[in-house]
């Protein structure tokens, strides 16, 4: 009893781990399930089958491809446009600046339901009746992040000290020169956050999606719709390497700033 | 309070004329004159809101001129970018580029102007403030003094023609703020460019510069040597802001062209004519606190000026080398008194009746149309 007091600290935080990784646990678990039955949910046996045939439902790489293509495609435009606002924002006194930082909140603020249903009504509106799909996915998911690369990056720039920019001036340092050798290499890690938030966003966004693709059909609706009749074992393994990258880029970059700090002691 | 001939383009030194900045609703400086010749230390000291910073950021190109024209070495730089000025800045934050090592940072100015031989002169630059080890580290790695080193390398590497130092000290405590004194002037002798330093510290200003300019509320208001400003201020900030000034109400009784008469609550006391700033009626008689004789009532004191009884001791501080007094004077002011501990005097104690004294060569007189108390609250 007494070890439990004092231990109390270490065991509540112990179940919250755990709480959050059985889910992960899980699906890494799941990606080497060989089903003995219907039943997908269940673990039957041990088997590298799914590894080996990532695309033994074709439909699921194609969905998965399109997920990919659109997120990288909206991630780019998304951060070229966001950052390109972030520094008006903060750089430019215009009229309208004040109203213009609290508009752009509204976008990450609306329900993405409404936000879905109002683009639907605006493209059908607008004609795209009948052609609904890619493009109209593209410029919805565009929207959705633009407002969260416009806060990333301004938050970046906002703390940036506007005396190094005058520093690099006096130092002979043309306007040009000035931006691209100080003002975007400080500005950078803000933007690549920026960018790894918007392909997030955009793989895996299925409200606005789902009422705005038309007959495509990406990832997450793939996951969507066969789930009511069995998950093939391989989004399991869609989902482990996903995890994967995503811990080897942030493993990446602890590892580099680590080895600069020991690098200068 | 510009002297030299107005032959401009023949200057080679910085030359400002007639300069003027207005922000929304605060004149910040005020038609300006200055003229700072080549290669000397140059210190522009005042309290915050001064002008002192606006009128350096004008220089650097950082902040245009409402009017007037700068002019650098014979030329006209008025309206000249910063990146377009034989100009660098000590900025007061540093502003040390974070993301580039020590070599790159002094490096910067070198590469923009893409002049050869970087690599030998950042080297050579870094041994001259004693970094050399430090040059693959990142400025957040190195201490206050080191990062203050790395930007007054990072400007003089240029060999600008002027080098312009804002408040560059500020950030460091004072054992270190003392040897970096020590040390700027040590590479300004050797180097041998302009320096203008921008400070509020008005030790700083004096310990550092061969050439001070007092400024206040836009204007310049004396320049000259540390020691000229110290012993002769012309207006009654100069009196309080640098050190320390007794300021006594006196009325001139005649004007020499020697000496100046001036009746001081019915004492009459000398001052020499060029240490008199004002024309004639009323005004102020200035006295440093350590030119001043304390003496018992009636005993002799080694100066040939007048004595002044009745004074009354109200309070003593003793500090080891020096004894500080306030004597209340028999027309109600407290006048301040550093005595010196040379043992030949005993230290007075409070309520003792003490006499004043000092020699006529030491007191200035000023002008009464002005603050009595300018500067007083602002020098700390």
């Amino acid at each position: 009893m007494r070890w439990v007091r004092e231990h109390v600290i270490a065991l509540i935080g112990g179940a919250v781990l755990v709480y959050l990784f059985v889910p992960i646990f899980l699906v890494v678990l799941m990606s080497f399930n060989d089903p003995a039955t219907r039943n997908v949910y269940r673990f039957d046996g041990f088997t590298l089958d799914n590894w080996l045939h990532p695309c033994a439902d074709p439909a699921m790489c194609d969905s998965l491809a399109l997920s990919i293509e659109i997120g990288l495609l909206a991630t780019l435009v998304a951060t070229v446009i966001g950052t390109l606002a972030a520094f008006a924002l903060v750089r430019w006194d215009f009229a309208g600046r004040s109203q213009s930082n609290l508009l752009i909140f509204l976008p990450m603020a609306a329900p993405e339901i409404v936000m879905g249903s109002s683009l639907l009504t605006l493209f059908v509106q607008g004609g795209f009746a009948g052609q609904l799909g890619f493009v109209t996915i593209f410029i919805a998911h565009v929207m959705f992040c633009l407002s969260f690369v416009v806060v990333t990056v301004r938050s970046r720039l906002a703390g940036m000290n506007d005396t190094l920019e005058q520093a690099a001036s006096d130092l002979y340092a043309t306007p040009q020169q000035t931006f691209w050798r100080v003002t975007f290499p400080l500005v950078l890690p803000g933007i690549l956050g920026a960018a790894l938030l918007s392909f997030s966003l955009s793989f895996d966004d299925f409200i606005i999606t789902n009422l705005n693709s038309g007959s495509e059909v990406t990832f997450p609706m793939y996951v969507w719709g066969v789930a009511r009749v069995g998950l093939p074992m391989q989004v399991n393994v869609v989902g482990t390497l996903m995890l994967v990258i995503s811990l080897v880029i942030v493993l990446t970059g602890e590892v580099n700033s680590r080895r600069r700090a020991r690098a200068l002691v | 309070m510009s002297s030299p001939a107005e032959a401009g383009s023949s200057y080679d030194g910085l030359r400002i004329r007639a300069l003027n900045k207005s922000f929304a609703s605060f004149h910040a400086v005020k038609e300006l004159d200055l003229d700072v010749p080549r290669g000397s230390f140059f210190a522009l000291l005042g309290p915050s809101g001064c002008g002192k910073t606006t009128t350096l950021r004008m220089v650097a190109g950082l902040e245009a001129p409402t009017s007037g024209t700068i002019t650098l070495a014979g030329q006209d730089i008025t309206d000249k970018k910063p990146y377009q000025r034989p100009v660098n800045t000590v900025f007061q934050n540093y502003a040390l580029f974070p993301h580039l090592d020590i070599f790159e940072n002094v490096a910067f100015g070198l590469r923009r102007r893409k002049v050869s031989g970087v690599e030998a002169k950042v080297k050579d630059m870094l041994e001259l403030v004693e970094l050399e080890a430090q040059a693959r580290k990142k400025p957040a790695q190195l201490s206050g003094g080191q990062q203050q080193r790395v930007a007054l390398a990072r400007a003089l590497i240029n060999e600008p023609e002027v080098l312009l130092l804002d408040e560059p000290l500020g950030a460091l405590d004072l054992k270190l703020r003392r040897a970096m004194q020590i040390e700027i002037k040590r590479i300004q002798t050797e180097v041998g460019l302009t320096f203008i330093h921008v400070t509020h510290d008005q030790e700083e200003a004096m310990t550092m510069a061969d050439t001070v300019a007092v400024m206040n509320a836009g204007v310049i208001e004396q320049m000259g040597t540390p020691s000229e400003l110290y012993e002769n201020p012309a207006s009654t900030f100069v009196a309080n802001f640098l050190g320390q000034s007794n300021l006594i109400e006196g009325t001139v009784q005649s004007s020499g062209s020697d000496v100046v008469t001036v009746d001081m609550h019915g004492i009459g006391v000398t001052i020499p004519a060029h240490r008199a700033h004002t024309d004639g009626g009323k005004g102020w008689i200035g006295i440093r606190p350590e030119k001043v004789l304390i003496g018992a009532a009636g005993a002799e004191l080694d100066a040939p000026g007048n004595t002044i009884p009745g004074g009354v001791v109200s309070d003593v501080s003793f500090f080891g080398v020096s004894t500080q007094y306030l004597v209340k004077m028999p027309w109600g002011q407290e006048l301040m008194v550093f005595a010196q501990n040379t043992g030949r005097d005993p230290i007075f104690r409070t309520g003792e009746s003490v006499e004043l004294s000092w020699r006529p060569e030491y007191a200035f007189l000023l002008d009464h149309a002005q603050d009595v108390k300018a500067g007083a609250e602002e020098a700390s």
